[in-house]
């Protein structure tokens, strides 16, 4: 069972704003969600790898080859505001970096 | 009680690739703002990106340069957190398959070595002045999506000392190696410390801090150093460390708290699904293999088995510009010329007048300064002799045997008759001190030789002078 707190956790993480209708409702579908994952988890998966990929691919590279970039005005046309040539946004609390 | 640093260490450094890890973009540092970007490093929605091969290979050679085992097989993960640094609201990383784990570098294990994209880069704008309120920034975005190698170090380093010892055998590598410039003010080389003590003879990990983003050897040592100090005090005084993110402010040497909450570390990662596995080939490993050149620990060891001492053979090796002189001079095929004696004028003589400079680019050429070392084993010249006539190699280049000659700087020779008298003058110049020398006091030698360099404009040898003196009065 997801309970509000996880909902209201998970929606900070991903920047929503939800209702109390919708933590509620949340709740409710996310619970359910995770009920189908148990189901799956009662299988017995000894010794199978997880799947990442349905194909078996690997090796997808480019060469180290530089290709023209976009013009700035192009790179620039979906900012919310520009200044000095960059992309200007609020500056993110201080200390925020979680990196 | 007694503490003890116990450090490990987390590098970014920047791969050297022509192309960014994921698009078609420049990776060059700096450039006009905005003007290395495309969908994908923007985070457009609907693109795909594609692994650069170079990255991978120049991370395998430094996996390879650090001992690590290579997986056979590495994959991409998303790291999601919120930052205007981050277009997409994750960064393309590694987590449970990094490219590889364990092995050493020198005498600190590693942990692992992962692939990374590097975020834009934020200026704040009110910095600049020209923006009004200091609550917005600027984002450029050619530093997303550069190439980074993360190396994570195991907690084996004791010392800030060691700290930055260590970090600059492993920038001497990836200087080596090619696969990154290692500059730190460009932010090529960025390192963050985790820091904690605990009892001298314990076993046990205490609580440790993060030391974030340090973009000097200097302020590195000064941080850990600062860090440790007030964790020392703290635990003196009855407290306890609490587990956080620091910053050290190397102009006032304080350190602050990146308070961040602690929601901000559910990385939720998951599985990059834009971005197939890396199977690392035989082929691949061998081509990585092949193209390693001999690397600096390597090198000290091979310096040292020839002779020379361990202080020497480090600086030469770790200094690989200056390990390139000192080999092109003991090739330089004079058989006259000691080893170990070569090597102390290199990184003695040549090194205190030269400075951090590349040698190899001075006018001093290696079999100069090999002939120069060998006219001082010969006797041709004394070592105060040999000095002024570097200087004059250094100022202006040239023969050493040449200005010796031009400057009637050549050593008396030994069996000379010419010292003789010279000898005999300066002891009876400086009766009192002949006197002293004869009962015993051969610190009152120097007052002779010092008389006969004056006389001899220091072209006699001083083992000789003092055979002379010691055998004139009979001793």
């Amino acid at each position: 069972m997801i309970d509000r707190e996880q909902v209201l956790h998970v929606a900070r993480l991903a920047r929503l704003e939800l209702t109390d209708d919708e933590v509620g409702r949340m709740s409710e579908e996310l619970s359910a969600v995770l009920g189908h994952i148990e189901k799956i988890g009662e299988l017995d998966l000894d010794g199978v790898l997880p799947t990442t990929h349905v194909v078996e691919v690997s090796n997808a590279l480019r060469s180290d080859v530089v290709e023209p970039s976009l013009a700035p005005a192009v790179a620039l046309a979906n900012a919310p505001a520009v200044a000095d040539g960059g992309f200007l946004v609020p500056s993110p609390q201080a200390g925020a970096d979680p990196s | 009680m007694d503490y003890e640093p116990v450090i490990g260490l987390e590098v970014h450094a920047q791969l050297l690739t022509q192309a960014k890890i994921f698009c078609g973009c420049s990776a060059k540092f700096g450039g006009v703002p905005n003007h290395h970007t495309c969908p994908v490093c923007l985070g457009m929605p609907g693109v795909l990106p594609v692994l650069n091969k170079k990255v991978v290979e120049y991370a395998m050679k430094m996996a390879l340069a650090a001992n690590c085992r290579i997986n056979g097989e590495c994959s991409f993960a998303r790291k999601n957190y919120f930052y205007p640094d981050l277009p997409k609201g994750y960064q393309i990383s590694q987590y449970d398959e990094p490219l590889c784990r364990g092995g050493h570098l020198g005498d600190v294990r590693i942990h692992r070595v992962h692939l990374e994209e590097d975020a834009a880069k934020l200026v704040h704008a009110g910095a600049s002045g020209r923006i009004h309120g200091s609550d917005a920034s600027v984002v450029d975005f050619n530093r997303g999506g550069t190439p980074l190698a993360e190396i994570v170090t195991e907690p084996d380093v004791r010392s800030a000392a060691q700290a930055r010892e260590w970090l600059t055998l492993l920038r001497t590598t990836l200087r080596r190696l090619g696969v990154s410039d290692v500059n730190m003010e460009e932010g090529s080389l960025r390192c963050d410390a985790n820091i904690s003590i605990r009892p001298v003879g314990s076993t046990e990990l205490g609580t440790k801090t993060e030391l974030k983003n340090m973009n000097s050897f200097r302020f590195i040592e000064r941080g850990i150093n600062a860090e440790v100090a007030r964790q020392e005090a703290l635990l003196r005084d009855g407290g306890q460390v609490v587990q956080e993110t620091l910053h050290f402010d190397p102009r006032t040497e304080a350190i602050t708290s990146l308070r961040s909450k602690e929601e901000a570390h559910d990385y939720r990662y998951f599985p990059e699904p834009d971005l197939v596995p890396v199977a690392t080939s035989v082929e691949m490993l061998a081509a990585a293999r092949d193209a390693m050149p001999e690397l600096p620990a390597a090198r000290e060891e091979r310096l040292q088995a020839l002779g020379i001492s361990a202080a020497d053979a480090r600086q030469l090796a770790w200094r690989t510009e200056l390990g390139d002189y000192f080999e092109a001079a003991l090739a330089s095929g004079n058989s006259r010329v000691g080893v170990q004696s070569l090597a102390n004028w290199v990184c003695n003589e040549l090194v205190a007048r030269v400075g951090e400079d590349d040698p190899n680019a001075s006018k001093v050429r290696p079999d100069a300064l090999a002939g120069l070392v060998a006219l001082v084993a010969a006797k041709a010249v004394t070592v105060g002799n040999a000095k002024l006539v570097l200087d004059r190699l250094v100022a202006e280049g040239g023969d050493p045997a040449q200005i010796v000659e031009a400057e009637d700087l050549g050593a008396i020779a030994g069996g000379d008759d010419a010292l003789e008298p010279i000898v005999d003058a300066a002891l009876a110049a400086n009766a009192d001190a002949a006197e002293k020398i004869r009962a015993g006091n051969m610190k009152a030698i120097g007052a002779i030789i010092g008389h006969v360099m004056r006389e001899t404009k220091g072209r006699a040898d001083g083992a000789e002078v003092t055979r002379l003196v010691r055998s004139k009065l009979g001793l």
